[in-house]
């Protein structure tokens, strides 16, 4: 442990209103902290940067999952647990479900949330692709209320977010219109469990024989935040799926990316693994077509 | 401590553990791992990583399997903690650390308390687990010696039995 | 009596209950009155010369216990086999996590802040950080030539048989280090009182190694110094040097205080300074005939041994002997070396030279047969040694082994033959390859060549005033089993039950030394020791007329109270002898390097992913020789925890260098196996059992490590047709080399053929 606990404050406020009035009077300088699973690992290695924070672990108002006509809307503290166990989360967003089984172990799953994993803005966080590629939704919430925006586009840079610093991630919305999509999400990690990702890519799409309706691919630890490849996606949408064209889509994603090398790999491993996730994706979305 | 700059003033922590209710003045950021080991003299939670890795730290909380070196101590207010100092008390544990000792689940015993807690947190969600929800199951909490098979092994026998006790 | 009702049988473990209760005591569990806790201040650069240190006035010094070079009563060094490693660095630094300073506080969370306040000024020197480095001799970091040791192995006259070989193949083959990843970090708790002198308790492998490094670094005599092992968690070879270390560092701070000071790593600091498995290259050059045998060959085996000699000279020699792998070399010429680079101290792993020679044995074997025309099988059948051939170091077998045997049962259960055929199909369509391959090799037991007769163990077995009996020795339990197993002998040699036996904690002041918990010797050297001392407490009795020939458990129970009674004390020892047909020439590294070797092949079956280039293994088959097993679910656990090990170093755990430091010095970036990556490990055991150890037992722990990572690697190529030498082999490493043949266009022949 290499931090001192005595230079660190941390309060517990009953209520939403309670945390986000709290992070008005000072804004900036209260950090906040759910499961820990991010802020405990930076605080033990005396990495962490805020001496006071504010737990929003067990506010209720953050823990809910509401299933409307048109939108699932998950609390922002909701749990990878919570959303492993939910039935239509598994039914209608089963790219969000499998990110949330490849996010640690069980105890970590117990205490990681997805607001968490949103805001600690990992390019390599296993649920983003997946938010990305549903098209989701946050409301962000603060004293001065609540606002609506889309999650692509949040990440303004590496860890770098649009939150305000008196605002907190209220829910994350995800649209119901993804049923007869064709999903395939990958985690390309070092080992098959507890493992941060080298690529993660959830892509999702339809066709109508051969031809490709609509295409949306995300993909994770190949920039500084996570991606959509809309590029190629533009290319993709209205075009037969042939040798040719997955060929074409391989290179286009390559190109949309920006990969380093890092301690747990290379640019041009997770280049080549980035393309043949899009060739594989794109096989199964033709083959899907021919069924 | 002088060098420290200000020093903030400690907080009562009230939860239960093992059944019993504790009341800790702790600082509200020490780590529930800390809090357990050094003034509740419960060392059964073990720390191998620090960062919520290895799972060695593992207890339940309301419930539910947590690594306890990532839990401030303040977020224990009023939660129900069991380590395994406390599992001793039900036939289930008593199935599960038995199965550890015949089957050799247990070597140099520094992940057993973790595993253990793991394992039983899997049971308490489902009694019957295939191999892959085992592996699944402990995949949070890292052994160096066994090659996890035999805990596997131990897993499966212990509910094999709970099945054949309670039907 | 004598029918083995317990050895043999799965009896529970003796520490077990309190290890599921949580209630075995580690050494961070332990707290003493008015402890402090310690901390250790660190070179963080790879070499120089210490010029100056600050102490920022942020911190309140004057709370502080701070000890340096200076405060050292004794030699400022860690005893070993030679005693080039300071304690603390006075003046040069060697390494970037060289110890410096001591500091200790009553609050351990005062302790980092304090570290962080330090600040050393250097005259930086250039470093070296490969053994090319290092062999280049442009900087000489260590002696006179960066060479820590050298052997030589000759048998034959080498040179005669390339002018009469078939085929000549080379091949050069490298590891790299691994980290022994014990989930127990490293610890000592010390305390000092002028009278008594200096106690440590702490995780070890090695109390009596702690104990001469203590004597050493403290100036006390031995009867001043004590080592107490606590329950300890995990090790591998881990905590066989370095917790001397540590216990030097604890021990100076509780004098220098008059308190007791823990001293507990955490992940990170034991990651990065602590020791890991030496890396290597091995380089074949290798004779064969037109029919594939072995007519003759040169192995140059080198490992890095970073800063310091410690261990390096043994793990070497342990290399050198095992690099001929379990074949019959009618000429052979091994050079191997030891080399100094400005890492910290490499030292002891599970296996200790054996995997890293072995993985190039075995990964050249494929090769060969590759360029002879044989299989991977064939190969090695026309080349195992044979009862009554000798080793490459002239070592007559005479344990009466059938390798032909071993490979054709692990042939049988992987199902081999069926699956190449398999693979040979589904193969050609589809974005995974599947692939099988072999590794035969052998693992000897107890110390190299004259060691045991140097170490002369002693072992103590006592009859106590409850009529039970009390195991002394210095062997430790860090989850091996050797409580148990060692209970387990000494209740079959004098017929009592498992539960009339018990095993003292090893504590200097009590258990004699039997030597250090390594190299495979336990049950086998250890063990004997045991059994013998075992029955001399039935002599004992038996000549003082309270016992006779046949007994039950409960009159020897009541033979032994009433011996204790009248005598006060019922002891018997037993002290090594070595075998009188035993040779060992230690200038020649000729002779019997080992009383018994444990014999294997393993069988891995492997999928590569060519989406993702990753590679799981499927299945595994682990079929070995190793005497008589004593205790079947230990044993298993023996041989599948070291396949995982195994599994790792061949596919998962890279240590990440940067100057000499690692830099992926956590858990979530150095990678090991979870419970979701390992496959069905398949255990079968052959007993032909053994002369020499207890009951017909010979070593176990370290075999399993030696075979995974080239069977493994072997069913890789056999799955790409790519060849790999290197490990760890990651997906990255894959992929390189799949896109570098799709560039060429071609497999490569690179290998002289005449």
């Amino acid at each position: 442990m290499r931090s001192d606990p005595k230079d660190y404050e941390l309060v517990a406020p009953g209520s939403l209103q309670a945390a986000v009035g709290l992070l008005a009077r000072s804004p900036g300088e209260w950090l906040p902290i759910a499961g820990g699973t991010d802020v405990m690992v930076q605080y033990a290695a005396g990495k962490l940067p805020s001496r006071k924070l504010v737990s929003i672990w067990n506010l209720a108002e953050l823990r809910s999952i509401e299933v409307l006509a048109n939108e699932i809307r998950l609390g922002a503290g909701c749990t990878y647990t919570n959303i492993r166990e939910h039935g239509v989360i598994g039914r209608e967003f089963p790219m969000l479900s499998s990110a949330a089984r490849w996010t640690g172990g069980i105890a970590n799953q117990n205490r990681g949330t997805l607001g968490g994993n949103i805001v600690n803005a990992s390019p390599a966080a296993d649920s983003l692709p997946a938010l990305l590629a549903y098209d989701a939704e946050l409301i962000l919430i603060s004293v001065r209320g609540e606002r609506r925006l889309p999650y692509a586009g949040f990440h303004a840079g590496y860890k770098k977010t649009k939150l305000a610093p008196d605002e907190l991630i209220r829910a994350v919305c995800l649209p119901r219109r993804f049923s007869g999509y064709v999903c395939h999400a990958r985690k390309v990690g070092s080992r098959n469990a507890q493992a941060i990702s080298k690529v993660c890519m959830a892509a999702l799409g339809r066709v109508a024989g051969q031809t490709v309706e609509d295409v949306h691919i995300a993909v994770g630890s190949v920039a500084p935040v996570p991606l959509r490849l809309s590029e190629t996606e533009l290319m993709l949408r209205g075009k037969v799926i042939n040798e040719s064209l997955v060929s074409a889509a391989k290179k286009m994603a390559v190109a949309e990316i920006r990969p380093i090398d890092d301690i747990r790999s290379t640019a041009k491993y997770r280049a080549a693994v980035t393309g043949n996730l899009v060739a594989e994706f794109l096989n199964l979305l033709s083959a899907d077509g021919k069924a | 401590m002088s060098s420290s700059g200000e020093d903030r003033s400690k907080s009562e922590i009230s939860f239960t553990v093992n059944g019993e209710q504790k009341t800790v003045l702790a600082f509200p950021m020490e780590r529930l791992l800390d809090v357990l080991r050094l003034q509740l003299g419960l060392t059964g939670a073990k720390e191998g990583c620090g960062e919520g890795e290895c799972g060695s730290c593992s207890l339940l909380m309301d419930g539910t399997l947590v690594n306890s070196c990532l839990v401030p101590a303040l977020q224990a207010q009023g939660a129900s903690i069991v380590t395994i100092e406390g599992l001793d008390a039900s036939a289930g544990s008593q199935r599960l650390q038995e199965a550890f000792l015949e089957c050799g689940g247990a070597q140099c015993g520094i992940c057993t308390p973790g595993m253990i807690l793991a394992a039983s947190h899997l049971l308490n969600k489902n009694p019957r687990p295939t191999l892959e929800e085992i592996k699944e199951g402990l995949s949070g909490n890292l052994c160096r010696c066994t090659g996890y098979l035999q805990i596997f092994e131990a897993i499966a026998t212990a509910a094999g039995r709970e099945t054949a006790a309670s039907s | 009596m004598n029918h083995e009702r317990i050895v043999g049988t799965a009896v529970p473990r003796k520490e077990g209950r309190e290890k599921v209760t949580g209630k075995a005591v580690y050494v961070d569990d332990m707290v003493l009155p008015g402890m402090l806790y310690g901390a250790t201040v660190r070179s963080q650069i790879p070499r120089g010369r210490i010029k100056k240190i600050t102490f920022e006035t942020s911190v309140a010094w004057s709370e502080f216990v701070i000890v340096s070079a200076k405060d050292i009563p004794g030699k400022n060094c860690i005893a070993l086999i030679g005693d080039d490693q300071p304690c603390l660095a006075s003046d040069s630094i060697n390494h970037p996590e060289e110890p410096v300073l001591l500091l200790a506080h009553p609050d351990r969370h005062a302790l980092r802040k304090a570290v962080d306040a330090v600040s050393i000024e250097y005259n930086p020197l250039p470093a070296i950080f490969t053994m090319e480095e290092s062999e280049r001799g442009s900087e000489i970091v260590w002696g006179t030539d960066n060479v820590f040791k050298t052997y030589l192995i000759q048998k034959g006259n080498v040179d005669d048989v390339w002018s009469r070989a078939d085929y000549i193949i080379e091949g050069e083959y490298s590891t790299g280090a691994q980290e022994q990843l014990y989930i127990e970090n490293n610890g000592m708790v010390a305390a000092y009182d002028a009278k008594q002198g200096i106690t440590v308790w702490g995780s070890l492998q090695c109390p009596y190694y702690v104990h001469k490094a203590l004597m050493a670094l403290c100036d006390l005599p031995a009867e001043k110094v004590r080592v107490v092992q606590m329950e300890t968690g995990g090790a591998f070879g881990g905590k066989e040097d370095y917790p001397s270390m540590i216990a030097g560092h604890a021990a100076l701070l509780a004098m220098k205080s008059g308190k007791p000071v823990k001293i507990v790593y955490d992940r990170a600091e034991d990651m990065a300074a602590t020791t890991k498995r030496h890396p290597s290259r091995t380089r074949h050059r290798t004779a064969l005939s037109r029919d594939g045998k072995i007519l003759g060959g040169e192995i140059e085996f080198t490992i890095d041994g970073g800063a310091y000699a410690t261990l390096s000279s043994v793990v070497l020699s342990r290399g050198a002997i095992h690099a001929g792998g379990p074949y019959y070399w009618p000429s052979v010429r091994i050079r191997a070396k030891a080399v100094a680079t400005n890492a910290p101290p490499h030292g002891a792993f599970r296996g200790f030279g054996g995997p890293q020679s072995i993985f190039a044995m075995e990964r050249h074997m494929d090769r060969i047969a590759q360029v002879v025309g044989l299989s991977p099988v064939e190969i090695r059948r026309r080349n195992f040694l044979q009862p009554g051939q000798t080793t490459t170091t002239e070592q007559v077998v005479r344990e009466l082994i059938d390798l032909g045997k071993l490979l054709d049962r692990a042939i049988s259960v992987s199902e081999y033959q069926t699956k190449k055929q398999e693979f040979a199909i589904e193969n050609g369509t589809g974005a995974t390859k599947k692939g099988i391959g072999i590794a035969a090799f052998l693992h000897g037991a107890g110390f190299t060549g004259s060691g045991e007769r140097y170490l002369s163990s002693v072992v103590g077995v006592e009859g106590c005033a409850d009529g039970g009996v009390r195991i002394l020795v210095s062997s430790t339990e860090f989850g091996q089993g050797t409580k148990t197993v060692l209970c387990q002998i000494a209740a079959e040699a004098l017929g009592l039950r498992y539960e009339d036996v018990t095993i003292a904690q090893p504590d200097t002041t009590e258990v004699p030394n039997s030597g250090p918990t390594v190299a495979s010797r336990t049950v086998m050297v250890v063990g004997k020791l045991v059994e013998s001392a075992a029955r001399g407490i039935h002599q004992t009795l038996k000549l003082s007329g309270m016992l006779g020939d046949s007994y039950s458990a409960e009159e020897f129970r009541a033979a032994c109270q009433a011996y204790v009674a009248g005598h006060g004390q019922l002891r018997s020892w037993a002290q090594y002898d070595p075998p009188p047909d035993v040779f060992w020439d230690d200038e020649k590294y000729r002779g019997e390097a080992y009383a018994a070797y444990s014999w294997a092949v393993y069988i891995a079956e492997v999928s590569v992913d060519l989406t993702t280039y990753s590679v799981s293994v499927n299945d595994f088959v682990a079929l070995q020789e190793v005497g008589r097993v004593l205790h079947p679910v230990l044993a298993i656990g023996q041989i599948v925890g070291g396949v995982a090990q195994g599994i790792g170093f061949a596919l998962f755990e890279k240590v990440i260098w940067q100057q000499g430091r690692m830099q992926n010095n956590q858990m979530t970036n150095y990678i090991m196996p979870t419970s979701s990556d390992l496959p069905p490990i398949r255990v079968f055991f052959e007993e032909l059992g053994n002369v020499h150890g207890a009951f017909g037992a010979k070593g176990i722990g370290e075999l399993p490590m030696d075979g995974p990572a080239p069977a493994i690697v072997n069913a890789i190529e056999d799955a790409l047709g790519v060849r790999f030498d290197s490990i760890p082999l990651m997906p990255e490493d894959i992929y390189d080399a799949i896109t570098a043949r799709s560039l060429r266009g071609e497999d490569e022949v690179a290998s002289v053929i005449r």
